[in-house]
């Protein structure tokens, strides 16, 4: 029993952490059709604002926090500003290379200005320590993480559905034209959507940088990865199809490593796409695929 | 209130309307009739700034042609637009809070939305409802309501009659009736002449992006002109 709990406590963490993530790629898709391959670039940035704290001996633990999500906010406001709105206008085709375009310049500045080499950084550790309640180990981190991600999630969508501009927000996914005739700026609901993905990469980074404690120019690639698949199990373009596919993922993922042999550890990864893939053939657009337009009701 | 001068519609590399002209006093209800592709629909995006035009639009005796989308609504220009283009996704009480976006007084909005709901009981039966759930005529009255919480100044209404039975278009047009009554300036696009001309005090026909007649109600309903466009070409 106590084995049980303890699979599902952890299930759940991994599923927080990938609907922290999820969540940032769904909100800019939902409004701007284009998948922000540079999401994870937006991690590594609060990764490496953490180094350059530690750098100046700022070790308040408060400050590298704070720091590398302000800094993963204006680097995501940043990035729309002057890479995403160029494209506005343009097909999702543009829109999608253009991102994977950033994706890359940004890996490349890390490498070249930074370092190819991963960074230890330790100020973080703190958050990280086991505890045991009741026979159940758990680290402090998987705790700290899935109450930030439902703290998240409940702030989302009380912003959504109580403020002017979150329902502008809802309603550009749908009809984007139809917002601006409301006289809300486009620019103000497209830098909204880019400042929450930010915020939510930084809080990602920070429980990234807490477990791996090193930073490096591909720290993103494996948390959007998983993001991506969280996103298109889900339903792409659905904020809750995101969670839910986050969720889902995590879940399966520790079921992978859980019930597979030994011998078959590696391939925990596999048999996940696999399940995955099963899962896409039962619902193509994924689970909570946002209706499509079925044309106008006349 | 709101003058078109030589104004050019342009969508991509296609001109859809060839320099019109026309104007609306303030509190006047003046139509826009023609036949399916007429440019009346390019004319509306073309005063909202939807889509590129050249000319002159003057909004209470100022340019706004070169002004924002957001600007110009900001300005007191609102539309009900083709298609309605409600947000079926939000409920009916979220789709008449953006309405409402650019209107600052809290009580004044809450004032609006409580007049809305008394007076169409059925929107605010399903307040909290997806608004795609509503009917066609549901939704034509939310868009209207929609459009008109933002307290416009010029309301500007994109074939409203569109697709709606009968009943229900007797309905829009006696509502689009109380709105001139109090006052509301008003451009009314529309197929539906016979219903337009009733209510209108000058209209306009257009035909293939050119405005082809123009009088008062009683003149242009009289005009064989009008027959010969909306039933020979459409
Ligand atoms: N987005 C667009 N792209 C290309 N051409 C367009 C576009 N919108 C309209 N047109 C063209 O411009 C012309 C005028 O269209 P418009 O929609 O203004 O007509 P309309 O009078 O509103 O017609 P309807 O009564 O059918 O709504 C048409 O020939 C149409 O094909
Ligand atoms: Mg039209």
């Amino acid at each position: 029993m106590e084995y049980v709990i303890q699979q599902t406590l952890n299930a759940l963490s991994f599923g927080a952490e990938y609907a922290l993530l999820a969540l940032g790629l769904a909100i800019v898709f939902s409004i701007m059709g284009l998948v922000n391959f540079a999401h994870g670039e937006i991690i590594a940035v609060g990764g490496y604002t953490m180094v350059a704290f530690a750098s100046l001996a700022i070790g308040n633990p408060v400050i590298v926090m704070a720091g590398a999500i302000i800094a993963a906010m204006l680097a995501s406001l940043t990035l729309e500003r002057v890479a995403f709105r160029p494209v506005r206008k343009a097909d999702p085709t543009t829109g999608l290379l253009t991102a994977f375009g950033v994706s890359i310049v940004l890996q490349n500045i890390f490498l070249m200005f930074v370092s190819p080499r991963p960074i230890a950084v330790t100020s973080l550790y703190f958050l990280d320590w086991p505890i045991e309640i009741a026979g159940i180990r758990l680290a402090s981190l998987q705790v700290f993480e899935t109450l930030t991600t439902i703290v998240v999630i409940v702030a989302l969508m009380l912003f959504l559905r109580r403020t002017v501009l979150g329902l502008a927000v809802r309603a550009a996914s749908l009809d984007f034209e139809m917002v601006r005739l409301t006289g809300i700026k486009a620019n103000r609901v497209f830098a909204m959507a880019f400042l929450i993905s930010g915020l939510l990469a930084g809080l990602a980074c920070i429980f990234i940088m807490a477990r791996r404690g090193s930073v490096d120019p591909h720290l993103g690639f494996d948390p959007v990865l998983k993001a991506f698949v969280a996103c298109v199990v889900g339903g792409f373009g659905s904020l809750p199809g995101a969670v839910l596919g986050g969720f889902l993922l995590g879940a399966v993922e520790v079921a992978m490593l859980v019930m597979l042999p030994q011998s078959l550890g590696g391939m925990t990864d596999a048999f996940v796409f696999m399940i995955v893939a099963l899962i896409l053939i039962w619902r193509p657009d994924g689970i909570l695929s946002p209706a499509v337009e079925k044309g106008d009701k006349l | 209130m709101l003058t078109i001068q030589d104004l050019h519609v342009f969508h991509g590399p296609i001109e859809a309307v060839h320099g019109i002209s026309l104007n609306v006093e303030r509190g006047k209800c003046i139509s826009l009739l023609g036949p399916n592709g007429a440019g009346k629909t390019s004319t509306i995006s073309a005063i909202t700034g939807i889509a590129r035009a050249t000319g002159s639009v003057r909004f209470e005796e100022r340019e706004i042609s070169g002004d924002s989308v957001e600007a110009r609504i900001a300005s007191g220009i609102a539309v009900s637009p083709e298609g309605r283009r409600i947000f079926s996704n939000l409920t009916i009480l979220e789709n008449l809070t953006l309405g409402a976006a650019i209107q600052k007084d809290q009580k004044e909005k809450g004032r609006d939305i409580d007049h809305w709901f008394s007076l169409f009981p059925i929107l605010a039966e399903r307040r909290d409802q997806a608004a795609g759930t509503l009917s066609g005529g549901e939704q034509q009255m939310l868009a209207i309501a929609r459009a008109l919480m933002a307290r416009p100044k010029i309301l500007l209404l994109d074939e409203p009659s569109l697709g709606l039975a009968p009943k229900i278009v007797r309905q829009i047009f006696d509502l689009i009736g109380t709105l001139k009554d109090q006052g509301m300036t008003i451009l009314l696009v529309e197929q539906n002449a016979t219903q337009a001309l009733r209510l209108a005090d000058y209209a306009y026909l257009m035909s293939s992006g050119r405005i082809v007649a123009h009088g008062t109600a009683d003149e242009l309903g009289k005009s064989d002109k009008l027959m010969a466009e909306l039933t020979g070409v459409a």
